[in-house]
């Protein structure tokens, strides 16, 4: 059973394709990652997914209901925590909670004791009364995704869950996630550009860059497939490094970065020394070198040839985040 | 109709616990009603007015305090939609014209308010109200008011990105509408092309209604007002309504 299929999504923003052509399915009960640099269509994704944006082509089934044709449907069986926040700051705990109930008709009693219930889980029961303006970015968030659970969707959004949060607060955010998909069985559908979040978390992660969707795999095969190990060599003179680099057989990929060089290949350990070796006969100054197992990261390099930090220069798009967490 | 309470509700709250908010928007017609009612009250003579000057003034400084107020709430969706809480109210399967009246109530609700504040007030200032049934009266022209121009504000605010604009329509729209409503001087002693200018303006009927209620006399036939600011009424919240479906978050 697919909690969610979309074919060949399409968001125009007067001439700007934001997503383009995009298809994938989700699993009932997955935990199903989207990753992406700034900019790369996420939030229009899934604000189209969720009824808010209307799609300029393509069609979705939401928990079987047809997009465009039957949005309130859609609409009372999904839950979703915008990336950015949506609480009403002058309004207590409770009240937003109480607020979100009455607009999905919950009635008193249900409501009433499903809030205290979803205080508990996230830990703000005892907050319930203090006004929102005073909460922790970490504590918004929670009483967010409390929120977003209160109508017992099957299908959760989360917009970037743990943008802007402390390790320690993003360590607690995913055990509910964890949680709320084990214990409840709701298929949650996040979008990260943290790598270790959907790592950590996602049955499967699609890849999304520039509006497109570039790979949708588990991790693992995404790792697999990009093969063996990782090197990185950091080295002031990585022209000259990547040059020899690329002339060696056992080297299946070298990439040159702003200050360092990735290489993928099969057993690393073994190569090491000779790439040293290597390094010295040439007069090649090498700074480290570290070997690793391939991440998601490496992935999303491999696939867009960029790293996700290099992906999200923009400025504009930096601007935007700074502003979002200082209201936070 | 519980959708509606619940945005209403929602606005009450908001609106009670900003005490420096109430306090602050009663400051100017407070002003107005001081400075113009007892520093006018013994040189002008209105004719045809019972009680004085300040008598003629306290219904168009009420008038004044709910048109604010009311645009002022209806305007408030623009920080709604700043702050991200409108995406919360618009992802929820209920129909945008059910948010639309629940605000425009609420705006209205919180207008009356202000507005039956500054009237309680002037009751210490020397008004003198007639009649229960006179009360009554000058309470539906509040409420309309306060209907008409929060579906105003939510209109305005569905078309504008941010609180910039907002000047704007202050300077340019409400300020004109307050001035040439007859709130401050009698309609019936403008020369007729400025006359004229004054019954194109909806606030007018409102405030000869108040004025109708609260002393028994107005320049304008109370029961063609209240046709007038009805129709006003009905009319700016069609638009209202019909912009806000139109909102994009
Ligand atoms: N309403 C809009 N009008 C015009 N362009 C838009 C609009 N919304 C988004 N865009 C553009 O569409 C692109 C994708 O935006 P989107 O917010 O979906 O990215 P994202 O992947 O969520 O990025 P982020 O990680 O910053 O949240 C961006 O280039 C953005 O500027
Ligand atoms: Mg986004």
């Amino acid at each position: 059973m697919f909690a969610i299929e979309v074919e060949n999504l399409t968001k125009n923003f007067n001439g700007f394709v934001a997503v383009d052509n995009v298809s994938f399915s989700i699993e009932s009960g997955e935990i199903f990652g989207l990753l992406g640099p700034n900019g790369a269509g996420k939030t229009t994704t899934i604000s189209m997914l969720a009824t808010l944006l209307r799609p300029t082509s393509g069609s979705a089934l939401v928990n079987g209901f047809e997009l465009t044709k039957r949005d309130d449907d859609i609409r009372k069986s999904i839950g979703i925590v915008f990336q950015d926040q949506s609480l009403d700051e002058e309004l207590t705990a409770y009240e937003n909670m109480d607020f979100h109930g009455r607009l999905y008709r919950i009635s008193k009693t249900v409501r009433q004791q499903k809030i205290v219930e979803l205080l508990k889980l996230v830990e703000l029961e005892e907050k319930k009364n203090d006004i929102v303006k005073t909460f922790s970015g970490g504590m918004r968030r929670r009483l967010e995704i409390a929120r977003g659970l209160l109508h017992e969707p099957k299908v959760l959004f989360l917009d970037e869950p743990t943008l802007g949060l402390d390790p320690q607060t993003r360590n607690h955010i995913w055990e509910y996630i964890e949680n709320l998909n084990k214990e409840k069985g709701i298929t949650i559908i996040l979008t990260t550009h943290y790598m270790d979040e959907a790592d950590r978390l996602c049955d499967r992660v699609a890849i999304m860059d520039k509006g497109k969707l570039i790979a949708s795999e588990t991790p693992e095969k995404l790792k697999e497939e990009i093969g063996g190990d990782v090197i990185t060599i950091t080295s002031s003179e990585r022209e000259e490094l990547y040059a020899k680099l690329k002339t060696l057989s056992w080297v299946k990929h070298v990439e040159p970065h702003d200050g360092f060089v990735t290489i993928n290949l099969e057993n690393a350990e073994r190569h090491v020394a000779e790439i040293a070796n290597l390094s010295a006969t040439n007069g090649i100054e090498i700074d480290s070198i570290s070997i690793r197992k391939p991440t998601l990261e490496d992935v999303f390099l491999h696939f867009t040839g960029r790293t996700i930090r290099e992906g999200e220069a923009s400025s504009k798009d930096h601007m935007r985040m700074i502003h979002r967490m200082g209201r936070r | 109709m519980d959708i509606v309470y619940t945005i209403w509700l929602r606005n009450m709250k908001r609106y009670l616990r900003s005490k420096s908010r109430i306090v602050g928007s009663l400051g100017m017609p407070l002003f107005f009603l001081l400075v113009l009612g007892f520093g006018l009250n013994s040189v002008v003579r209105i004719p045809g007015a019972g009680q004085g000057y300040m008598g003629f003034i306290v219904p168009g400084i009420v008038s004044m305090s709910v048109l604010f107020t009311s645009v002022f709430s209806g305007i408030q969706i623009i920080w709604d939609k700043q702050f991200g809480f409108l995406k919360e109210t618009l992802v929820a399967p209920v129909s945008r014209l059910e948010i639309m009246f629940g605000q425009t109530l609420g705006g209205a609700t919180t207008a009356f308010i202000q507005g039956f504040i500054i009237l309680a007030l002037s009751l210490f200032m020397g008004l003198n109200v007639t009649s229960v049934p006179g009360f009554l009266v000058a309470s539906v022209f509040m409420v309309l008011i306060g209907l008409s121009f929060t579906a105003f504000g939510i209109a305005i605010a569905s078309k504008m990105e941010d609180m910039h604009g907002f000047q704007l329509i202050m300077n340019f729209v409400i300020f004109p509408i307050f001035g040439l409503s007859g709130a401050l001087f009698p309609i019936d002693s403008l020369p007729s092309w400025l006359r004229s200018l004054t019954l194109l303006d909806p606030l007018t009927y409102g405030v000869e209604g108040i004025r109708y209620g609260l002393s028994g006399t107005s320049q304008v036939n109370p029961f063609f007002g209240f046709v007038v600011l009805a129709g006003f009424t009905v009319f700016m919240v069609v638009v209202g309504a019909t912009l806000f479906r139109r909102i994009d978050v």
